[in-house]
């Protein structure tokens, strides 16, 4: 039996607009376990991106517990959440969120810089097949090569976790095999437990586990008993 | 109301904090526009008002003794319409309850009608009864600091008789706006008065009758003074005239003059600074908005409306911040009239100040505020106007970062990515960070411009009270006296040291170039009143040799070596032509100094003196009060210690309330750029910040990029803004300098230190009101949504 990387137990999350309570999350129980690569599935508003903020450390669920191996986040101070985030989880977002005045390179050593075990930064940029664009600056750089260094900035710490909110979502076919493709490498190489959200319901078949989404609730979950490679995926 | 009415109206309450400091700038700038321009308008106004209701002269001039029927002959002088003759002299003034000796201007009154110029105006009472010898009327200050009522009496030396003298009536003069004593720096109201005599009783104590020893003559409009002055000269000549003047060498006048010049300087100076600093913040402010509101410019140009009806949006909420700051500009500009001109009101004496602020100059100080915000807006609203709704709608572009020499020597100075992300954001926007800048170095040389006066006047004190003028009391004469004199004044009580010293009216001439100033004589090796040179040691005046101030040699044109001719209107008015030995630093007047047996060999006389300096037992000066009032020929006695806390007093005091309104205005400026500046790099990096945040940076980390950036535009702007600060200070320096007093340029480190110490503290302040934001940032919807 493969080691829990999370656990969540009734996970709640209720967003208060003025009189008007939204279900985000309605108790949602789940494990995710180490060296797993997961695809979140679900529409729009069905709580996957609620519940991935909440695993990294970036929001507090109403109700329930979170458990990141044997420690409980659930009413972790912002103060340590910080040094959770910092010390164990890599964020990828559909929109890179590069810091635009610095290169590649120094995207990445925002996070080698603060990591108590990182990678050099030129070696995570060369995993994701930039290696040779190190220098240049994101207004210089393709929405595929940003996203690739938003990919190698989350890696390069060494994360045990690697979140990805529509990592493609942004990127035309080519270009979003090639993230994917760098995604699963990872996954594979260092055993990195990877959760992917997507809208493309392609996605799912690279993935070891398929969670399906509806109205806050975890409505399937799906084993993959065979993998497509990620140039299999049709867009 | 229109959608978009209400959308301005929803944005400017979004933003007002932003709004009212940039506001807050603008108001300083309406505020000193207003009192500046107010009460230079109101000054001159009441001036000119005065003046012409109460006949105030074009020119003066003071004689030994001239007979009445030169009158005649002085009306005949082409240009002249009106002449007044009159008798002045000085007496002692024994004030009942009082110890101190007060000195008395005395002034004659004319017998059949009221003075055809220099019309007193009288406050209360009556004028004195032409036949009376005891009747005057006193100037209401005076009255008023002595706490004289009508009926009072007190008594007077004239020439060595002692009468006793009852007010029937207190006025004010137009010759008497500002009231300075013989040998005094300040106004004291308390020991100077002007005492108005019945002609026959002024001619019978100054031996004057049939003669005048004082004219003043109104020239004809349109006509010039010159001619005028040359021809009085002439006449008076062989009656001991002192030479002629006109009203920039009148004392009260030419002290207002200065008051005018520089509140024309404060008017011109400081508000086009203020003016400019808030165009450059709504500027800023402006293209921030709209980078943020692009996509809803896109859209309301897709639903229809017009460029111009754009435009006209976001120039409008300029206008709104515009209102604001005129608004407060309206209030502090006319509570900060009101309080000057309470000031005015004590150091001038009017009868009444014109001090409304008129109409036109909060109109004009209104239209150039919002002239200059819109200005600041146009670039920005043009933009959004000019934005093609298909690509206002799409998110802009990164801003581009491109690889520069630069950039190598940021790597090799191996900073963090915190450090290069706050280098770069400055390089990226040079202008910007520029304008940023330099907003802060003002804020820095409005207080080192402000602050500097504090040095600059302890080393005038330092140098007016403790080198040069080291005695304890002036003892003034009627007239000169033979320097035997020392001795007499050696046996009044009290008295320890005493040293002559000597005065005569004279014009230097070098060329074209004149000036008329008092040569001061003294014996050398004098210790009580000196002249001190560059290094600070005391300097004989050589014989046949005169020392100069610095700024009347500049004047004159002259240079040591070089000679001088020295007209004396005094005894025989000879001229001597006198080689210029040295040149001296001085603050006061403009000092020529010569050697006192030399001079008065020169006049082929025995050294005579005009004034004794003496140093003093305190314990006697009440003895010695009561004898020089009883001693004839002593016309006053000045004390130099209260001279120096009457000087200190009044200065302080001005100097606490300016020194305030400036470091006011540097935090107003301060708050108004930082904190615009920081609200404007937060919106900008917030999606950066957060991305940082997500990443695993903690707070301190984050903020120090935002604090980090603003405080390094601060330290940057500290050494340009002590270069602005001592540019004005000097400019100040040299707009302040007349021929009355000279302001020291004394710029020490710690007014510099003080400086940066309020604008980096009010920096500070402001940026972490901003940091508090950055807790407060949604890490998840700043990350959802695409800029």
């Amino acid at each position: 039996m493969a080691e829990v990387v999370f656990k969540t137990k009734g996970v709640t999350k209720v967003y208060k607009t003025g009189e008007v309570e939204v279900y985000a999350l309605g108790g949602v129980d789940l494990e995710l376990f180490k060296g797993e690569l997961t695809v979140l599935l679900g529409p729009s508003g069905s709580g996957k991106s609620t519940l991935l903020n909440i695993l990294g450390g970036l929001d507090h669920a109403t109700d329930g517990q979170v458990w990141f191996g044997n420690t409980e986040l659930t009413d972790m101070s912002d103060r340590d959440l910080t040094k959770y985030r910092r010390d164990h989880v890599g964020f990828v977002f559909q929109f890179y969120n590069l810091v635009a005045s610095l290169t590649a390179r120094e995207n990445v050593q925002l996070v080698t810089d603060v990591s108590p075990d990182p990678m050099p930064a030129e070696e995570a940029l060369t995993l994701v097949g930039l290696g040779k664009r190190m220098d240049h600056f994101p207004s210089e750089m393709s929405g595929g090569e940003q996203q690739r260094v938003a990919i190698a900035r989350a890696i390069a710490k060494r994360p045990q976790i690697l979140l990805c909110d529509e990592p493609t979502g942004a990127l035309d076919s080519t270009t979003g095999v090639q993230v994917l493709e760098v995604l699963r490498d990872i996954n594979e190489r260092f055993g990195t437990t990877t959760v992917v959200i997507t809208h493309n319901a392609e996605i799912q078949r690279m993935a070891h586990r398929v969670i399906f989404f509806q109205d806050g609730k975890i409505s399937e979950t799906r084993v993959n008993k065979t993998r497509i490679a990620p140039s299999e995926i049709v867009w | 109301m229109h959608a978009l009415d209400i959308k301005l109206l929803r944005d400017f309450k979004r933003l007002w904090v932003q709004a009212v400091a940039i506001a807050m700038v603008l108001a300083c700038g309406v505020a000193i526009l207003l009192t500046s321009v107010g009460m230079y308008n109101a000054l001159s106004e009441t001036r000119t008002a005065y003046y012409e209701r109460n006949r105030f002269a074009d020119i003066f001039a003071q004689a030994k003794r001239a007979p009445l029927s030169l009158l005649a002959e002085i009306s005949r002088i082409d240009g002249v319409m009106s002449v007044e003759a009159r008798i002045t002299g000085a007496a002692t003034l024994d004030i009942p309850g009082r110890t101190r000796t007060a000195v008395g201007r005395i002034l004659s009154y004319p017998e059949d009608s009221d003075p055809l110029l220099n019309l007193p105006f009288l406050v209360k009472g009556r004028f004195p009864n032409p036949i009376s010898t005891k009747e005057i009327v006193v100037n209401e200050p005076f009255a008023i600091a002595n706490g004289f009522k009508l009926g009072d009496s007190f008594s007077a030396n004239l020439r060595g008789q002692k009468r006793s003298l009852t007010i029937v009536g207190t006025a004010l003069s137009p010759e008497f706006v500002y009231t300075i004593g013989p040998g005094a720096l300040m106004p004291d109201n308390e020991s100077f008065g002007i005492i108005w005599m019945p002609e026959r009783a002024a001619a019978a104590a100054f031996d004057m009758t049939g003669a005048f020893n004082d004219v003043a003559i109104a020239v004809a409009s349109g006509m010039t003074t010159a001619p005028v002055i040359d021809a009085l000269d002439t006449l008076l000549e062989p009656f001991g005239g002192l030479g002629a003047y006109d009203r920039t060498a009148q004392q009260s006048d030419a002290f207002l003059d200065a008051e005018l010049k520089q509140l024309k300087g404060m008017a011109a100076i400081l508000p086009p600074i203020f003016f400019l600093i808030s165009g450059f913040l709504v500027s800023m402010v402006m293209s921030r908005i709209i980078t943020l509101e692009r996509s809803e410019i896109g859209l309301l140009k897709a639903i229809g409306y017009s460029d111009i009806e754009i435009c006209l949006h976001y120039l409008m909420l300029a206008a709104l911040i515009a209102v604001v700051g005129v608004g407060v500009g309206w209030v502090a500009g006319t509570v900060l009239a009101q309080s000057l001109a309470g000031q005015y009101a004590r150091f001038f004496d009017f009868p009444f100040l014109i001090f409304r602020v008129s109409y036109w100059v909060y109109a004009a100080a209104g239209l150039a505020a919002l002239l200059t915000t819109s200005l600041g807006a146009t670039q920005a609203a043009l933009k959004a106007a000019r934005l093609a709704p298909a690509i206002a709608m799409q998110p802009p572009a990164p801003p581009r970062f491109k690889r520069s020499f630069i950039d190598d020597a940021l790597a090799r100075m191996r900073l963090s990515q915190s450090t290069v992300m706050i280098l770069r954001s400055l390089l990226r926007w040079p202008l910007r960070s520029f304008l940023t800048s330099l907003g802060l170095a003002l804020a820095v040389a409005s207080v080192v411009s402000s602050t500097f006066i504090n040095d600059a006047l302890t080393e005038i004190i330092d140098m007016a009270f403790y080198q040069t003028n080291r005695q304890d009391a002036m003892l003034l004469f009627t007239d000169d006296l033979p320097e035997a004199v020392l001795e007499d004044v050696r046996h009044l009580p009290g008295v320890l040291q005493a040293e002559s010293q000597q005065f005569h009216a004279a014009i230097l001439h070098n060329g074209h170039l004149t000036k008329r100033v008092a040569v001061e004589s003294r014996r050398p090796g004098n210790d009580l009143s000196r002249v001190l040179d560059a290094d600070g040691k005391p300097l004989d005046v050589p014989a046949n040799g005169v020392v100069l101030s610095k700024r009347l040699a500049t004047q004159l044109d002259l240079r040591p070596g070089e000679k001088v001719d020295i007209e004396f209107l005094t005894g025989r008015r000879e001229t001597f032509s006198v080689t210029v030995t040295a040149l001296v630093e001085q603050h006061f007047g403009l000092g020529a100094y010569m050697n006192l047996e030399n001079l008065n060999a020169l006049f082929r006389q025995a050294p005579r003196v005009s004034t004794v300096n003496i140093t003093l037992d305190t314990d006697q000066s009440d003895a010695l009060h009561v004898a020089v009032k009883n001693t004839p020929h002593i016309a006053g006695i000045i004390e130099m210690n209260e001279n120096r806390r009457s000087f200190e007093h009044t200065i302080e005091e001005n100097i606490v309330v300016m020194n305030t309104i400036y470091i006011v205005v540097a935090m107003l400026i301060t708050i108004g750029v930082t904190y615009n500046a920081a609200r404007i790099q937060l919106s900008e990096r917030a999606r950066e910040l957060a991305s940082l945040r997500i990443l695993g940076f903690g707070r301190g980390e984050v903020s120090y990029i935002l604090v980090g950036e603003m405080m390094l535009i601060a330290l940057v702007a500290q050494p340009f803004g002590w270069l602005i600060g001592a540019g004005i200070a000097q400019l100040m320096t040299s707009a302040f300098t007349s021929d009355l007093y000279a302001i020291p340029l004394v710029l020490k480190p710690a007014t510099f230190a003080f400086a940066s110490l309020v604008v980096l503290g009010a920096a500070f302040a402001s940026v972490m009101i901003v940091r508090r934001r950055l807790d407060r940032l949604d890490l998840v919807s700043v990350m959802k949504t695409r800029e």
